[in-house]
This record gives C-alpha cells, structure tokens and sequence, in this order.
C-alpha cells in the first residue's frame, strides 16, 4: 500500500470525483463529506511521503512499472515532499471552510458539480507537484485550469462570467507557450523526463531551440503565477470568484504554479543555464522588484477588501519570484518559506474576507465601519495574518522576509534588499486599512445609517472559524518555530542549486 | 535574401506554423467578438499541434505498425502524435467552457463583443 502512496494520491481522488458525481445526484448531502474523507485521506499520505523523503531520501514511483525514459514516473524528493504538505493543509482548511460558504454563495443546484471540481482543481494541482514528466506536467497544468476556470464561474454574480473568461483566455495563451517550450525540449533531445532532460541537455545549451523553450516556458508560467506585469487575469477572478475558490486558487494554485516555475528551472535547466548561458537573473530581479512595489501600491488604492487582498498576492508572489532572481542558497530558503508563510497567510487573510462577506454580504470598505465590534474572533485571526504579511516578528512572514533580505545581501544587491523592505511598509499601508476601518471607524448604524440592521450581524459560523483561526495561529507558530522547519526547507534547496 | 529564403523553403512546415499562431494571437487580441476571440484560440492551439507534428514526420516514413518478418521500413516518431492527442482532448475542453462562459455572459450582458461588454459591466 504505502509503496504505491504517490499513484493513490492522483487515483483515488479522479475516482472519488466521479462518486461524488454519481451519489450527488442522488443526494447532494453524500457530496461533502466525502469531498472533505478525499482530502483527509490526500493530506495524511502527503505527510506520510513527507516523513518517508525525509527519512529515506527520493522516492521515485514508475507509473504501471515502465520505466522512464520511457514511462511517466512519479518523483517526491525533498522539495515537492515541501510543497505537497503545504498544497493539501490548504485544500484541507478549504474545504472545511467551504461548506457553509458555498451554501450562501452558489445556486444548490450547482452543489455538486462545485463538489466535483473542488475534487478535480486539487488533484491537478498534486499531479503537477508530484510529476517527474514535463508532459505530464502540462496535462495535470491543464486538468487544474480548467477547474479553476469552471469554479471562478460558478459565482451568483454575473461579472464572474467575465472574469473567468479572461482567465480562459490568458490560461490558454499560458499553456499554449508551455506546450510549445515542451515541443522544443523534445526537439533538442527527444526526452520529456525531467531528470532525463537535466541530464541531456548541457550537450544543447548553446541550440537557439532550448532558448526559446526556456523562454516560453518561463512565460508560460509567469502568466499563471500572475508575475506583473502579466497578473491581468488575477485581480478579476480574485474578486469575483466564491469565497472558497477564492482562498484555494489565491493559496494552492498560485503557489504550484511557482513550483512548478522553479521546478522547470533548476531541475529541468539546472542553476548554470540561467545563471550563466542564459544571465536573466537580473532581469528577473527587476521584475520581481516591480512586482512587489506596484501590486502593493495598486493594494493600497483599491476600495474592496477582496480585491486588495488580490493585488496584494501580486505583490507577494513578486517576493518568492525574486528568490529565483537572486538564486543563492539563503535567498532561496526564504523564498521556499515565503511559499508556505504566504499560503497560511493568504488562506487566512480570504477566509476573513469570505466570511465577512458571508455575514455582511458585501467587501467594500465603506460598509465595513466597525465591523471588530460585531465580528472580533475574524478580525483578531486578520489582525494577525496581516502582521505576517507585513512581516511582523515572530510570525513566518517576518522569517521568510529576513532569510531573503539577507540573502539579497550577500549577492551585494543592496537597493534591491531595500525594495524589499519597502515593500514591506507599503503592506503596512494596505493591510491597516482594513484594520482602521474595522477597529477604529464608528460603526455606520450608529450615525443613524440604515445599511446593515445590526442583528444580522454576528461573528461568522463555527465550520467557517475553525480553518481561519488554526490557519493565523499557524502564522505565528511557524514563525516561532522556523528552525525545524528549516530542516525540510534546506535540503530542498541544496537539491535544487545542486540541480541533482 | 535568398540564404533566408532557402531557410525559410527547406522548414516551410515551421514557417506556416509560427505564421498560423500569430493569426491566432492576433484575432486573439484584435477581434472584438468573443466568439472570434475563441476562434483565435483555438487556430493559435492548432499551430502548436501543428508543430508537434511536423516535427515528428520523417521523410518517407511510415506509421509505426509491425511488419511481417523479414521487411524494414522508417516509421515516423509516433510520440508526438500522442501527446498532441492529450493536447486536442485539452483544447476541445477550454473551448467547450470558454463557449459556455460566453452563452452565460450573453445571457446576463445581451452583448458578446468586448467592447460593449466592458461598457455593460462598469454599469452594473
């Protein structure tokens, strides 16, 4: 059983999907919990490939015993044995949070279908963290996108049509270049294994063939990523999107899409071709600085809760880029950090803006006077997710912040370690708008307004506070405790730069 | 001139390839109608497919089935043919949801060009 752990956790999933097609037609209430048992059983054999990684090193799994070059294998080493822990506690505070969410924000009879979905985006997204095969990369890539696509649309509001067909586009412009640098990797060398390429394709380096295929793959991702300047997609779908795809796209999709970037660039490309046939690392770092400023700059002038929150992750996503721009061995351990720190984070910052919207039915600032009085539990668990995305000590985000300050300033990029911190304070600004409003503004019933009857006004329900609440503690637990955590994170990165 | 022009004749399957997925991107950018905006998805999608194809082809090849004993032949790469396989599966879904979204959106909105749309959502 447990040798054949990386297959069952794609298989079981694709099969439960179809059961909770087939028995919610039959009832809609057989669909969550089995969604929620899939998950559960998903996360436990995440952690239990976790343990074994760590114990006993890669483990290489040959899909119905072929083996590669020829048949597709399943790799967990110590970086995606990292990330799939990190993917499936998300999935798995999502879906707990998602119950009565979807209850309030989708049509009943789209129940079971969202179900389905929910199933198919997370087992995409484990395919992708746990493939050893560029194809097969691409296919669960795709398996993952279209249910993100379907899932944004599932919305009551009609602009969420809009924006999911913006994603739709974008997507697939995204996957078509992805597709195609894959085309010219075979091209050059007639793999698609990943460790079959890393190995053959130092012969090419010089071929204008992997050039492109590099480039192309890289911007196929950035699009995915949303890497300003290529986020237009997000902020939309952010927005408009139920609550609960909200918080899983924002946490768990964004962050595969990062791994599988850095994936395909040092293990697929290995660190000499970016750093040294290819110098782009400056380039990078440039555009991850930009990103960082401007999607914090646009977080602070935008009126909606949601869609702050969603240029925000524009600006966080520019943090974990610029760990590739730097490429050392310290910079990257806080980018693989940010990644876990920014998905608790980011998980738990959406479920607050979910929840508010649950209770209050709108996100907009100007109807979100003095909510803390109402709502305190959810505003304390934002108070302190918010701490850790300022970077805040000792929350996780102020360790993964740090461990990239200072990497940033052993390669002797001083300006760019002090956009860094810039970025930091302009979190500041967006992050107390949100608690000045909250905390500080008279409530607007008080002044004799008649927006919200307070009555129906009350802290969030118990299935919806439970994943918030474990999710800002393990902002500051994390934090606390990052020298453990840094034992999974920095082996990770040494097989990364080793580009073994 | 004619060094490029000899380049461009001897890959002429590449050329009409890439010359294919800018018309795809350009109706892409360009077309106002969402409908056509699809359209050039899917012909930007079809030059990949095309790509991966000709690629594989090998000049008087033929497809990789068993022969009897004692005859030889060149086989094409059949590789490719299945990913692109994969491929199409994947792009008659995204048109399948892109084509769904737009019938959505035409239900709400009473508009499919870009424009329009744009004009309606702002109003809401």
């Amino acid at each position: 059983m447990i040798e054949h752990l990386p297959v069952l956790l794609v298989t079981v999933p694709i099969v439960a999907a179809l059961l909770i097609l087939l028995l919610g037609w039959h009832d809609s209430r057989f669909c969550y919990p089995l969604t929620l048992a899939t998950i559960l059983f998903q996360f436990a054999g995440g952690i239990a490939l976790l343990i074994e990684v760590m114990r006993e090193g890669t483990i290489r799994y040959y899909l119905g015993g072929w083996a590669p070059p020829l048949g597709i294998e399943f790799v967990i080493d110590t970086f995606n044995g990292y990330i799939l822990p990190i993917v499936l506690l998300l999935a798995l505070a999502t879906a707990v949070y998602a119950r009565r969410s979807v209850e309030k924000e989708i049509k009943p009879e789209k129940i079971v279908s969202f179900y389905v979905l929910f199933q198919l985006l997370v087992t995409g997204l484990v395919g992708m963290t746990i493939t050893g095969d560029i194809f097969n990369l691409y296919v669960f890539l795709e398996i993952s996108s279209i249910a993100a696509y379907t899932l944004i649309a599932s919305s009551r509001k009609p602009r969420a049509y809009v924006a999911a067909l913006n994603y739709l586009v974008l997507g697939s412009i995204a996957g078509g270049f992805v597709l195609l640098g894959i085309g010219n990797l075979y091209v050059a060398t007639g793999t698609l294994n990943m460790a079959d390429l890393a190995r053959l394709l130092p012969a090419s380096y010089g071929l204008a063939t992997v050039h492109t295929a590099f480039l192309l793959l890289v911007i196929g991702f950035s699009i995915k990523v949303a890497l300003f300047p290529l986020h237009l997609w997000l902020p939309d779908a952010y927005t408009e999107a139920p609550s609960a795809v909200t918080v899983l796209i924002s946490t768990v999709m964004a962050k595969v899409s990062v791994y599988a970037m850095f994936r395909v660039i040092f293990s697929v490309f290995t660190t000499a071709y970016f750093v040294e046939t290819v110098p782009v690392t400056e380039l990078i770092l440039f555009i991850a600085a930009v990103a960082i400023v401007a999607g914090a700059v646009l977080a602070i002038a935008q009126e909606d809760l949601k869609r702050m929150l969603a240029y925000s992750s524009v600006s966080q996503v520019g943090y974990i880029v610029f760990a590739l721009g730097v490429a050392n061995q310290i910079a990257l351990e806080g980018g693989l950090l940010h990644i876990l720190g920014h998905a608790v984070m980011k998980g738990c910052l959406f479920m607050v803006a979910g929840v508010i919207i649950y209770r209050l039915g709108t996100s907009s600032f100007s109807d979100l006077k003095g909510v803390a009085a109402t709502m305190p539990v959810t505003c304390a668990a934002f108070a302190l997710a918010g701490a850790s995305m300022i970077g805040v000590p000792p929350t996780i985000g102020f360790a993964s912040k740090y461990y990239l300050v200072l990497g940033a300033l052993e390669a002797g990029h001083w300006v760019y370690a002090a956009v860094l911190l810039a970025g930091s304070l302009l979190a500041v600004g967006y992050i107390w708008r949100f608690i000045e409003v909250a905390y500080f503004s008279a409530s607007s019933h008080h002044e004799g307004g008649d927006h919200h009857p307070a009555p129906g006004v009350r802290e969030a329900p118990l299935s919806m506070l439970v994943p918030m609440v474990i999710l800002s503690i393990l902002c500051l637990v994390l934090g606390i405790f990052v020298d453990p955590l840094m034992k999974i994170v920095a082996p990770a990165v040494s097989l990364l730069l080793g580009g073994a | 001139m004619e060094a490029v022009l000899e380049a461009f004749l001897s890959h002429y399957n590449y050329g009409m390839a890439i010359i294919l997925m800018m018309i795809g991107l350009y109706a892409l950018i360009a077309k106002q109608n969402l409908v056509k905006k699809l359209i050039g998805l899917n012909i930007f999608q079809t030059a990949i497919f095309l790509f991966y194809i000709s690629f594989a082809d090998v000049e008087g090849g033929i497809a990789p089935i068993y022969l009897p004993e004692g005859m030889e032949a060149i086989y094409v790469n059949p590789l490719p043919h299945v990913l692109i396989l994969t491929a199409i599966v994947v792009g008659v879904s995204v048109t399948a949801v892109g084509l769904s979204l737009i019938v959505r959106i035409y239900e709400e909105y009473g508009v499919i060009d870009e424009a329009g749309l744009l004009k309606m959502v702002k109003r809401r």
